[in-house]
C-alpha cells in the first residue's frame, strides 16, 4: 500500500500518482506474458486486483467464513457485520444518502440493470410506453428493455444519437424525452469513453416524468461519483471493474423507488414470511438479495474501494485522463493517419478508454500480434453492437487504461502495431 | 514471435488479401447460410448450389479477421466443384485438425463443438494441401472459432440442402 500522497496547497490540481510505487501493490503484473513482462490494457473489461483485496478475500475464507443474516455464533456474527459494512462503503464511495435501504448486492451491473428493468419495469411500465435509451449503450442496458418490451407486447425504444466526434447530441433531448418513462444512460461509454452531462440529461428526463437509470460500470471505477450530484435515480457497477473481484456488483436506487418494487428473485433471505399459498416479500434492500450472497466477494469489494479511497479518486481521474492526452498525441505522431481513435478527443468528457483501428489490420488481427508484446487489450464489438453499426466497424481493439497504466505501456502498444502494420503489409 | 509466423503464414494472408470465389449467388436457386462469431464480430456468409451429388457452385461473402476470412477463401478453393461426399470428408479431416489441441488442453477443455465427435482420428496433412497451412491456429485455441466459422456454414448447408431434397 502506497503512502496517502503530501497535501498540496492548490486542491484543484490533484497530487500526482507514483505509479511505479503503485504497480507494485498488484502481484499480476510481475508476471510475462509471450515471454515479456505484461502490459495490462484491458481494465475497462476487468481490472486487476491489488494484493490488498486478495489479502482481504483470503483473510475472511481463512478467519471468518459463515453464512450470513442466519446463525448467531460468533463468526456468523462478523460474517454478517463484514456483508453489511461492504454495503455502507460501496454506499458511502458513490454519496448514498441512505446506504443501509438503497444499496442492493446484485452479480455485476448487467444482473443489477436487469434487475431494475424486470422490477421497476415490469411494475411501471404497459405496452407502448417510450423508453429512451443512448446510442452508445452497453447491450446490458439495451437488451433487458428489449426482453420487457417482449413481455409486455411493444415498448416505445428510442435512443439519443452520438455524433462523429462520439458526444450524445443533445439538440432535440426535449422532443426526444417527451412522453418517456425511462431513460437508460451510460456515464462512461466504454468503447468511446464519452462522459456524457449525466446531471443536465437527468434533469431534464426527470421534468419529463421519467425515471434515470445509469450505468456506471465505468464511470465508478475511474471518476469521483455522487449520485446526488448525477441526479439519477438507479445506478448500477461492478466490483471487478474496480479492482475488487468478480462476482459481485453494485444497485444503488432511491429509496422510495426501492421500496415500492416487487422482488426480482424469489427464495431464501427475501422474504417476512411464507405461507403454503403466498408470501411477505421482505424490505430493500433483503427483498432483492434471494439466496447465500456473495460474502467474500462483499469483503473484497470492501477492501477495493478502500484502496482506491487512499488514493484518491479525483487523483486516479487526473492520472488516467493525462495518461489519455499522451496516448491520443502519441498514437498520432508515431502512426499517423494510419490510425484512427473513436470518440472525443482528451478532455473533461472523456475517460481512459482508447478503441482504436489501425490501417486495415482486423481488430482480432491486432490484439493477436500485440499479445505477442505482453500487451493485453480487447478486441470485438464490446457488447455494443448498435454503437459499432454507428461507427461503421464490426471491431475496434480497446486499449484502456487505469491507475497503473504509464507511458511506456503506451510505447509498448505502438511498438505492437507497428509491428501488426509490417506483418499485414 | 515464431508461433506468430506459424499463424499468419504467407499462403493465409494471401487468401485475406485477396479471397477467392468472393460474392453472393443469387438465392434461390442458391442455398444461403449465414455464420457469425458472437465473440468478436466476424461473420460469413456461403452460398452454394448442389447438383447431381455435387457443389458445383460457391461464394463467398461476410467480413471478418484474418483467419476467418482466409480459412473460408481456402475452404471454397479447396470444396467447390466437389462431390458432397468427398466436401463431407474434408470438412471432417479439417475440423479433426482443428480439435488437436483439445487433446492438450486436459480437465480445462471448453468441450465447445469445434471438437470432432469419438476419437480424434490421425490427421493426414497431406489430404489437406493448402488448408493446411491453418494448423498454427491449433496454438491459439481462442482462433480456433474463426477458422471453423465458414466451414461449421457449409456443413450446415450441405445439411439443409440434403434435408429439403428427402
Amino acid at each position: 500500500m502506497t503512502p496517502p500522497a503530501p497535501i498540496t496547497d492548490d486542491a484543484a490540481t490533484p497530487a500526482p500518482l507514483n505509479v511505479e510505487a503503485l504497480r507494485k501493490d498488484f502481484p499480476l503484473l510481475t508476471r510475462t506474458v509471450n515471454g515479456r513482462p505484461i502490459v495490462y490494457l484491458d481494465s475497462a473489461s476487468s481490472a486487476l486486483q491489488p494484493q490488498a483485496v486478495i489479502s482481504a478475500m483470503s483473510r475472511y475464507y481463512e478467519t471468518t467464513h459463515a453464512n450470513v443474516h442466519r446463525g448467531v455464533y460468533e463468526t456468523a456474527e462478523e460474517a454478517t457485520a463484514l456483508y453489511e459494512r461492504a454495503r455502507l462503503v460501496a454506499g458511502r464511495f458513490i454519496g448514498a444518502p441512505d446506504a443501509a435501504h438503497e444499496v442492493v448486492f446484485a452479480k455485476n451491473t448487467t444482473e443489477a440493470l436487469n434487475l431494475v428493468a424486470q422490477s421497476w419495469g415490469r411494475s411501471n411500465l404497459r405496452a407502448g410506453d417510450a423508453v429512451l435509451l443512448t446510442e452508445m449503450e452497453h447491450h446490458a442496458n439495451i437488451v433487458p428493455w428489449m426482453i420487457l418490451s417482449e413481455e409486455l407486447g411493444g415498448l416505445d425504444l428510442r435512443y439519443i444519437p452520438i455524433d462523429d466526434s462520439g458526444h450524445l447530441v443533445l439538440d432535440n433531448l426535449d422532443r426526444l424525452v417527451d412522453g418517456v418513462k425511462v431513460v437508460g444512460l451510460s456515464t462512461m461509454s466504454n468503447v468511446l469513453g464519452t462522459i456524457p452531462p449525466v446531471r443536465h440529461i437527468a434533469s431534464v428526463a426527470h421534468d419529463a416524468g421519467a425515471v434515470v437509470v445509469a450505468d456506471g460500470a465505468q464511470l465508478v471505477p475511474h471518476a469521483p461519483v455522487d449520485v446526488r450530484e448525477l441526479g439519477v435515480d438507479f445506478i448500477a457497477f461492478s466490483a471487478h471493474k474496480m479492482m475488487g473481484p468478480t462476482g459481485i456488483g453494485v444497485l444503488w436506487g432511491r429509496a422510495e423507488l426501492l421500496a415500492a418494487m416487487p422482488p426480482f428473485l424469489g427464495g431464501g433471505g427475501m422474504i417476512l414470511d411464507v405461507k403454503l399459498d403466498s408470501f411477505k416479500a421482505a424490505p430493500p434492500p433483503a427483498r432483492f438479495e434471494a439466496g447465500t450472497p456473495p460474502i467474500a466477494e462483499a469483503v473484497g469489494l470492501t477492501a477495493a474501494i478502500d484502496y482506491l479511497g487512499a488514493i484518491g479518486m479525483d487523483r486516479i481521474r487526473a492520472h488516467e485522463l493525462a495518461l489519455t492526452s499522451f496516448a491520443l498525441d502519441r498514437l498520432e505522431e508515431k502512426l499517423g493517419s494510419d490510425v484512427q481513435i473513436f470518440g472525443p478527443p482528451a478532455g473533461e468528457d472523456r475517460g481512459g478508454v482508447l478503441s482504436l483501428a489501425y490501417r486495415d489490420v482486423h481488430a482480432h488481427d491486432l490484439a493477436q500480434v500485440l499479445d505477442q508484446f505482453g500487451v493485453c487489450v480487447r478486441p470485438g464489438h464490446h457488447c455494443a453492437k448498435p454503437l459499432m453499426r454507428r461507427l461503421g466497424v464490426q471491431a475496434t481493439a480497446r486499449a484502456s487504461l487505469s491507475l497503473f497504466s504509464d507511458e511506456h505501456d503506451i510505447e509498448v502498444l505502438i511498438e505492437g502495431l507497428l509491428e501488426a502494420g509490417r506483418l499485414f503489409g | 514471435m515464431a508461433d506468430l509466423e506459424e499463424l499468419y503464414r504467407e499462403i493465409i494472408l494471401d487468401h485475406y488479401r485477396s479471397p477467392r470465389n468472393r460474392g453472393e449467388l443469387d438465392s434461390p436457386p442458391a442455398h444461403r447460410v449465414e455464420g457469425f462469431n458472437p465473440l468478436c464480430g466476424d461473420e460469413v456468409v456461403v452460398s452454394m448450389v448442389v447438383e447431381d451429388g455435387k457443389l458445383s457452385d460457391l461464394k463467398i461473402g461476410g467480413s471478418g479477421c484474418s483467419i476467418s476470412q482466409s480459412s473460408a477463401s481456402l475452404m471454397s478453393a479447396a470444396v467447390k466443384g466437389k462431390p458432397v461426399d468427398e466436401v463431407r470428408r474434408l470438412i471432417s479431416t479439417f475440423k479433426g485438425m482443428m480439435s488437436i489441441h483439445q487433446a492438450n488442453l486436459g480437465p480445462h477443455s471448453d468441450g465447445s463443438d469445434d471438437v470432432a465427435d469419438g476419437e480424434p482420428e490421425e490427421i493426414d496433412l497431406d489430404k489437406l494441401g493448402e488448408l493446411a497451412a491453418l494448423q498454427g491456429v491449433v496454438k491459439f485455441p481462442v482462433r480456433i472459432k474463426c477458422a471453423t466459422l465458414s466451414w461449421n456454414a457449409l456443413a450446415q448447408g450441405l445439411d439443409e440442402v440434403a434435408a429439403e431434397a428427402s
